[in-house]
This record gives structure tokens, sequence and C-alpha cells, in this order.
């Protein structure tokens, strides 16, 4: 099946899921690219799983997820802190996996179940254990790295519900904090486990 | 009464924001129509524009502007937004905004821009050896500030300095020549002190330039309307910047609306905003539509700033119980292309006032290079100092068999001490308001159990040695003279507006607890308005250089005694009486033995709406600034005002300290480091916030650790571009790099010189944790195997390998 660049943003429309953002980063230079939807290229307009929600979306071939969480759901609580898979401020949950959201492009998680800051909370505010911890102890200072740490051990938690300090720590390794503030943030996640384990039993 | 706050933990108000992703930082902001931006960097480390050819980028569908450094306007030889001489390898020449940012990077390769290379040079020794290359046309060092001008980038003449053959006769013995220094002060008997002493040690050290990498880089997004520029960008310090903006742009502060409720992180190298910053600003005029420009990572290691590197050299002479005779200090500091910073000057007072010399010179030379610009970093100066005087100090301590945590009790600076030259007008020396670093030291001492670890240290287990180090870290620690405003409105709440950057240090809130224990008011009553000029916010100190605390906790001290008088006021004017019988409480304001006979803070807000003049801020003090005016003019008749600068008097200038102490342990076979512990303790005043005071201790010492162990920027000597960039290469502390548990204390001591007793905290951590850990390094494998930070594996191998220091001691970006 192919689209033209009318038909797939009747599409979106009538998908009735696009986010006011749409397309601000690639909208319009189609052509230029060589991206008009040729027969048999990569479906242009597909279908995510987003904090629970199906969002249909037009992604280039190229795009990562970072840039459609943060471009064309609105979805700003991901972070790009280097777009090069070296600091982690981007990171989601894919299939319950941390994954860097800048270095994953956003055609091959379709029909994943992607879980980004923004939809860790309950409908009804309640935050997730992790976040309630944090809060607790005021883990973080500036925060720009808070989305991706608090993914990635929500995530970590997911396969190690009772780290030492040591565990947690290679866990969400793969994250910096430049205000260096590991200490207080390894308290907070510790808490945050602590509180996992509470609401779950 | 309600409970004091300062002094206790809480919970700020903009961290629910952050943990469910809500702040929105100055990325995170859309309009419609919005376009995008990329610049095009020069390649060269040195050049000038001789022609740009955009006519293919603007004949491209999407393309709607092309912005050059002819669109802005002259800083008067300052650094601007975009450049037609770029300096650096890196620097912007200009920008492209298009209806996407596919379309502008392919807008970007499709300009033609024609460059003259210009000499170069990346190493500042380089600079200025006989016919070496100069930085800029104009010269390649900064001369002496003019006169009247103080502070650390005041400003100074651009000249040419050339040293003699001669003077690079030792450079090959790995000392640092020291030919005609441009700066320099001296005090007591230097030759004297010398001569008296026991031991006379006379080292090297490089210190290393690094890039600041806050997580946030530098990106911004621009509108007009009505004449009014509002921009998103990222600061440090929200009501200091607004004049900025306006100065880059060239426009009126009053129409600069700067909207900056979160900023991820600074470190110095947002201290004022960033001048790219207004490049969205110029592209969205030209366009005529909303332009956001996004700096990646790669740029932010250009044109993100980074710290001055200095080669310093110390001689330095010991009595035989290890008290110090006499400093001579000589820095040769690398400004990058421009400036000029002050942080040699910062460190030359700084060692003179940790380390006491009775006899001190201070000589430097502030060189500029083709390498990316700096700025004041997280202890600009004093941390240098740290690093190439600590070792020195090890060293001496070792030969003369003094425990090293004595050595520095003995001479460090104790209650209003004295330091720097006689410069003052009546030609008397500085004096600090007050330093207890030698009750910190006890402290620390005892809680690390430094003996036992001290009896430990040294021995070989296996492949490992273990070594122990401790360091005082200074750093100038407040200033004086800002403004406060806030409201008591008929609501019965209380109102504070903070000017201060939100970096997630919690000034920008502690501030306010300052006010509301002054005013007894419980915490949930009170509302914090940060992080937008339009919300009318005073003239606020710049949130660098551990300012913030002291500052702006003097001057709400200021403003809620003004709010508490004229609460006063007004109960004696309606319920007779003079002020002075009434008393505050219960957010009341009461007869004094009467406390029925009062007024809510509801009811007295509702009057001095009612009164009008002074009490409701139509009638303001004279002496507050032009920007306090124009806000008070704006929250006019929204309650009682307390409004007020900060005249409180202070005897001294106002430092703090923090005392680090690391045990590290060395793999001899692989010249490893890794760090076992680490203390830091803090002579900071009294503690307002127990939890952040703490984490920026912690924090602020792990980037100390970081430059004793790892992290360096690297630009190639030939061609003049920067190796060390993004993250991957330029190797901060990740969480693996530091112990599980950190340890930080306080000691919770009052500084004599100001109401609330606070002084700043964010500097001397570093200074600290880096000596700290150098020293350790030295305790475990000798103070000679190194003369440069970072101390990497390769250093330390090829030493003890070889049985002798491998590494060039001179060279700097390396």
């Amino acid at each position: 099946m192919s689209y033209s660049r009318r038909n797939f943003i009747k599409g979106v429309i009538a998908g009735g899921a696009v986010a006011t953002s749409a397309g601000y980063l690639f909208r319009g230079s189609g052509p230029l690219f060589g991206q008009t939807s040729a027969p048999g290229s990569v479906e242009r307009l597909v279908t995510l799983n987003v904090n629970g929600q199906t969002r249909r979306v037009d992604v280039l071939k190229q795009e990562t997820l970072a840039m459609t969480l943060r471009y064309k759901l609105g979805l700003t609580g991901t972070k790009l802190g280097c777009d090069r898979a070296e600091c982690g401020a981007c990171t989601v949950l894919v299939d319950d996996v941390p994954r860097y959201s800048c270095s994953v492009l956003t055609h091959t998680v379709r029909g994943g179940r992607i879980v980004t800051i923004e939809g860790l909370a309950r409908a009804n505010g309640a935050l997730h254990p992790v976040q309630q911890a944090v809060v607790d102890e005021q883990g973080f200072q500036c925060a720009f790295c808070l989305p991706g740490f608090v993914m990635a051990a929500v995530g970590f938690l997911k396969t190690n519900a009772t780290p030492t300090r040591e565990q947690l720590a290679h866990g969400i390794s793969g994250n910096l904090c430049r205000c260096q503030d590991y200490d207080k943030i390894l308290t907070s996640l510790m808490r945050g486990a602590e509180y996992l384990r509470r609401s779950t039993t | 009464m309600a409970e004091r706050l300062i002094g206790r933990n809480y919970t700020p108000p903009d961290l629910v924001a952050k943990v469910t992703g809500r702040a929105r930082y100055a990325e995170d902001f859309r309009a419609d129509g919005m376009l995008f931006t990329k610049l095009l960097l020069s390649p060269m480390p040195h050049a000038r524009v001789r022609r740009i050819d955009a006519s293919a980028a603007l004949a491209m569908p999407g393309v709607k502007a092309v912005l050059t450094a002819d669109d802005l306007p002259d800083l008067g030889g300052g650094e601007r937004a975009l450049t037609n001489e770029p300096v650096y390898a890196g620097e912007p020449i200009l920008a492209v905004a298009a209806v996407d940012e596919l379309t502008a990077a392919e807008a970007i390769e499709r300009i033609e821009v024609d460059l003259e290379p210009l000499p170069f040079v990346t190493d500042p020794l380089d600079s200025l050896r006989p016919g070496g290359p100069n930085a800029r046309l104009e010269g390649n060092a900064w001369g002496a500030p003019l006169p009247g001008g103080q502070g650390p980038g005041a400003p100074a003449p651009l000249v040419t300095l050339k040293w003699t053959p001669q003077d690079f006769a030792e450079a090959d013995m790995g000392r640092l020549p020291m030919g005609k220094p441009l700066e320099e002060w001296a005090y007591g008997d230097l030759d004297g002190g010398f001569a008296g002493a026991a031991l006379v040690l006379d080292e090297t050290f490089v210190v290393q330039s690094t890039c600041h990498h806050p997580m946030e880089t530098r990106s911004a997004m621009a509108y007009w309307q009505n004449g009014k520029l509002f921009i998103h960008a990222s600061t440090q310090s929200v009501a200091q910047t607004r004049g900025n903006i306006a100065r880059w742009v060239g426009m009126s502060p009053s129409d600069v609306m700067l909207i900056c409720e979160y900023t991820g992180g600074g470190f110095g190298s947002k201290g004022g905003g960033a001048v790219s910053s207004v490049i969205p600003a110029f592209l969205s005029r030209k366009a005529n539509a909303p332009v956001m420009m996004r700096i990646t990572r790669e740029e932010e290691s250009y044109i993100g700033r980074a710290r001055t590197n200095m080669t310093g050299r110390a001689r330095i002479g010991f009595a035989k119980d290890g008290r110090i005779t006499a400093l001579d200090l000589y820095i040769v500091q690398d400004c990058g292309a421009y400036g000029p910073l002050g942080d040699h000057r910062s460190a030359g007072l700084a060692a003179s006032l940790i380390y006491q010399p009775p006899a001190m010179r201070w000589r430097a030379v502030n060189v500029i290079t083709n390498t990316p610009p700096r700025s004041q970093q997280r202890s600009p100066g004093p941390m240098q100092a740290n690093g190439i005087i600590e070792p020195v100090i090890t060293k001496a301590a070792r030969q003369l068999g003094v425990d090293q945590v004595q050595i520095r009790r003995m001479n460090s600076p104790e209650g209003k001490a004295a330091f720097g030259p006689a410069a003052g007008p009546g030609g008397q020396r500085a004096h600090v308001t007050s330093a207890f670093i030698k009750q910190a030291l006890d402290r620390g001492a005892a809680q690390f159990d430094w003996e036992a670890r001290k009896a430990r240290a040294g021995q070989r287990q296996g492949s490992k040695i273990r070594g122990v180090g401790v360091a005082v870290g200074p750093h100038g620690a407040g200033s004086i003279g800002f403004d406060s405003i806030m409201t008591i409105r008929p609501d019965g709440r209380l109102y504070v507006q903070s000017g201060v950057g939100n970096l997630g240090t919690h000034s920008v809130i502690d501030l306010a607890r300052v006010a509301a224990d002054v005013l007894d008011m419980p915490w949930d009553k009170v509302e914090v308005i940060w992080g937008d000029t339009g919300k009318h916010l005073p003239w606020t100190c710049m949130s660098v250089g551990s300012q913030t605390t002291h500052a702006m906790t003097r001057a709400n001290h200021a403003g809620a005694m003004d709010t508490r008088r004229k609460l006063q006021e007004i109960a004696a004017r309606d319920l007779g009486g003079s002020p002075d019988d009434y008393d505050i409480g219960g957010e009341r304001v009461y007869r004094r033995g009467a406390p029925g006979r009062g007024l809510s803070y509801a009811q007295a807000a509702r009057r001095a709406i009612e009164l009008g003049g002074k009490y409701d801020g139509h009638a303001v003090p004279e002496d507050i600034n032009p920007m306090t005016k124009e806000s008070a003019a704006s929250l006019v008749g929204l309650g009682l005002m307390g409004i007020a600068k900060d005249n409180y008097p202070r005897d001294g200038v106002t430092y703090s300290f923090v005392v680090g102490f690391a045990e590290v342990e060395v793999d001899i076979e692989t010249g490893k480091t890794t760090l076992i512990d680490y203390l830091g303790v803090g002579d900071v005043g009294t503690v307002i916030n127990p939890r952040s005071l703490l984490a920026q201790i912690k924090g602020g010492s792990c980037l100390g650790i970081a430059h004793a162990l790892f992290q360096k920027a690297v630009v190639d000597p030939r061609y003049g571009v920067t190796l060390g960039d993004r993250f991957h290469y330029s190797k901060p502390l990740s969480i693996l790099d530091v112990p599980a548990s950190m340890k930080a204390d306080a000691l919770d001591i009052a500084d004599p010189e100001t109401p609330v007793g606070a002084r700043g905290v964010g500097e001397p951590p570093v200074g600290a944790g880096y000596g700290a850990v150098l020293n350790a390094i030295a305790d475990a494998v000798g103070e000679d195997v190194f003369r440069r930070a970072p101390v990497t594996a390769d250093i330390v191998l090829t030493s003890l390998e070889n049985g002798r220091r491998m590494h060039d001691p001179l060279r700097a970006h390396v």
C-alpha cells in the first residue's frame, strides 16, 4: 500500500490523533530528500502504542523515536541530551525494556508498548512509586536527566525488584547527570524500589 | 508560631512537574508556524570570511532566512552570536531558518563560504614564544584590567606579548617559563621567607580545560509579538539575563520577555545567558515566524564554554614544622579566544587565603588561544589554584614528616583572616567575613577515620595500593546589595518574587523561606514566583559563583523586615499605639500583651491597598534598582508590598570553604585509580536547606573528582580542532565512578556578617574534590608520578614503568 502526501495527511487526520505539533521537523521537504512514498517503501503512517494510547503518526524512515515523541506527539518530558546514545536522557521503555529513544527508529517499534515519563503516573494523577520516591527524597537537581534516569530505573526494577545500591547503580549507569547528584539520585531510586515493592505486595 | 523553616528539608514546589515530565525547558516550547535553525560552524581555528554565497540555499523551497554577522549589532569588539572572523574551530558563522531541520541542514550544505585562513595557536606557551602566532589579529594576551575595572571579567586591553628565548631555557626540563608578566602583586618579605625556609619546593602543574557540558544544551526559541521579543532560553540568572539579551539584540530590556522556569544545568556556562540564544530572535524577525534553535551536544562542545586551563608554577618555602614561609606563584592562563576572564586573579587570591603565606608574590599572563571560548566554570580560579598548589603541599608534608591534615590545618585561615595584596584604599589587605576551616578539618578527620585510613595507605595488596588525601576548597560565597519584592495579598498568602534562575540548587525557592520565617508564615501559604521576566522580578544577583544564597537571603530578609514594619504600622494606624507596640505571629499582627487586638494578614493586606502609598507599592524606596521599580509598578495595589534593597553592613569579603577527604586505590598494573570513599565537610555558614546543601557538596566534589581522574578537553595543535567533544570523549563522571555512598556534612556555624548567617556553597567543593583526589593518588604512588590533571591510567602506568615522569609537563589540551 502506498500513500501520496495528500492521502496520508488525510489518513492522519482520520486517525484522530494528530498532535498540534505534528510535522514540525519534517514537513514540506519530502521531495527534497527523495522521500515521496514510492511503492514498496517503508510505510510512513505508523501506529504506535504510547502510554497506553494508540497514536497514528506520520514518520520518516530515518526518524528517531525521541523526535517522534517530542515533536509529533507533544511528549516533551523525554529529553534529548546528546542524540548519540551517550547520556540516557531520552530513555523510554519499549516493551518494559529501557531504550535510548534517540537511537531507536520510530518505525521499528510499531506494535511495541512505549512508556514515557508522562505515562508513569496514574490517570488520577497519583504518582508512580518511583516518582513519589524522587519527590520524597528530593532526588535530582536541574532534573534534565530525571526522566531518563527514572525510566531506566523503572525498567531495571522490573528485572530486579530488590537491588543493592551497587546493583541499582549498575542498572542506571547508562545515564549521565552533570549536576553529579548521583548519591541523592541513587538514594531516591532505592526508595523508589522500596515503594514499588510495597505497592505490589 | 509557625515552624521555623530555615535548616529544615522540604519538597520544592517544582518537583512534581519535574518527575512527571511537565517541566518545560527551552526546547520543550512550541509555537504555530515554528521554523528551525541550523548553524554553519567554522571549520578553521582562525579565519576571515571573504565571501558568503547563500543564493542556492535561499532558492530552496522551505528556506526562510539566512542570518550572518552583518545582521548583528557590533558589541564593542566582544563576542557575538555570529562572526566574520572566526577565532576558534566551531564558531558559528551563519544560521539558516527553514520549515524543518532537515531542510535547514541541507541549506547549510549549499552555502558557499570563502574563508581566508589566518595564523592560529592552541597552546598558550606557543603563543608566548618568540615569533609565536597570535590568536587574534589584535594581540595574544589580555593586559591588566583597565583603571576602575574590577571583578573576574573586568575589561582589559588586548596586547601582544612575546617572551625571550632565555625565558624558555628551563622549559625542556618541564619548568614553566616565567617571562615578563602582565599582572602581579606581592606582599610580605618574599626573599626573607625563602631564606628562612627549611624546605623550598618549586613545581609546575598543568590544570586542564573542560567543557561545562550541562545536560541541557543552549537551545533557544524566540518569536516577536507587538514589538516585544519572547524568548525561551536556558539561563542561570533570569533577572540578569534580560539586559544581556537586550544588549545582544540591540533593544530595550523592557521589551524582552525572557521565559526560563527550568534550567538544565549551567555550571557557569549560562551565567548571564548564552550569546547564541539571540540567533533565533534575529531569524524570527527576519522570517516573521517563531524560530527554534536546537543546539546539539557536539555544537555544545564548541560554543558551550569551558574552564580556563592554567599552567602554574609554585615555589613554596616551608618551616621545619610545615608552616609556609613564602609562596611565589606564576600562572599562565589560557583564556580561549575571547574573554577576558579573571580566574587567574581569583586563583591568586584563593591561594593567599587558604594557605595563608606570610609573604607571597603572584604573577600572571592571561593568554588567548584559538580554542573554544571560556567562561567561569564552577569554582573558577580557586579550583585551579588547588590543582597547582596541593601537590606541592603534599610533597612537603611527606618530606618534612608532617601529617597531611595537620599541615593544612596549621596553614589555614581563621576568623577574619587577611588575604591578598595590600590593595585597599588605606593600603590594608582584604579579609574574609569568617572562616572555620580548622573545625571542618577536625570534624572531617574524625568522621573519615583519617588516622586509621592513613595507617593502611601505601601498603600494597596484590597490584593495588591505597592512598588518602585531603584538601581545602575555597571560593567567594556571596555578593550584597540586591533587591527583593514580596506581597501579602488579601487571600492571606505571601507571594515572593524570585529573579534567581532555577538550576535545581533550590536557592530560587530557599530565599522565600527566609522571608516566611521573618513573617512567621507557614510554608503552605507561601507562593514563589520565578522564571519569567514578565512576572515582575526584582533586581537579583547573578546565579553564579556561590553568590545566590548569601545575596538573596539578605535581600529577602530586608524585604520581609520591610513587610513586617508595614504590618506594624498599619495595625498601629488602625488600632492605636505605636508600631513598636505590635508583634506578629499566627498570620496576624497584634498588640503585644493583647493578642485579641490585631489584624489578620489578609485584613492588613486589604488595608494596605486602601491606604496606598508605600503600603501597596505606589511609593517605593529610592535606592532600589530601576528593574525592581519597574516590577513594583506592575505589582502595585495587589496587597501589602515589602520591597527593599539589601543595605545590611558587611565587614569583609564573604568566602566559603569545603574540606574534602578522599581514599583511592591505584592499580599499578593497569594504572586505574578507583575512588574508594569520599567525605566533604562544609564551612558554609548557616544551613538553609540541608538536603540541597549536602547535595551541592557531593555534586560539586564530583566535578573536582572528575577533573582529577578523567575529564578534559583535547585540542589538536596541528589543525586547531576540538577532539574531546561530546560526552564520550570529554569523559564526565558516571555513577559507577563514585562510591555507592558518598558522605557530606556541614558545620552550620553562622557567618557573623549577614543577617541569616548563610554563605554560598556551589563552588568550594570542586577544589576540595580535585585536590583531595590528586593528593590521595600522590599518597598512593608518589607525588612525582604526575604533574598534570587528569591523572589518567596511562600517566600513572608510564611513569611507574619508567621510574620517572613521562608526560610532557607543559603542553596544554592533551
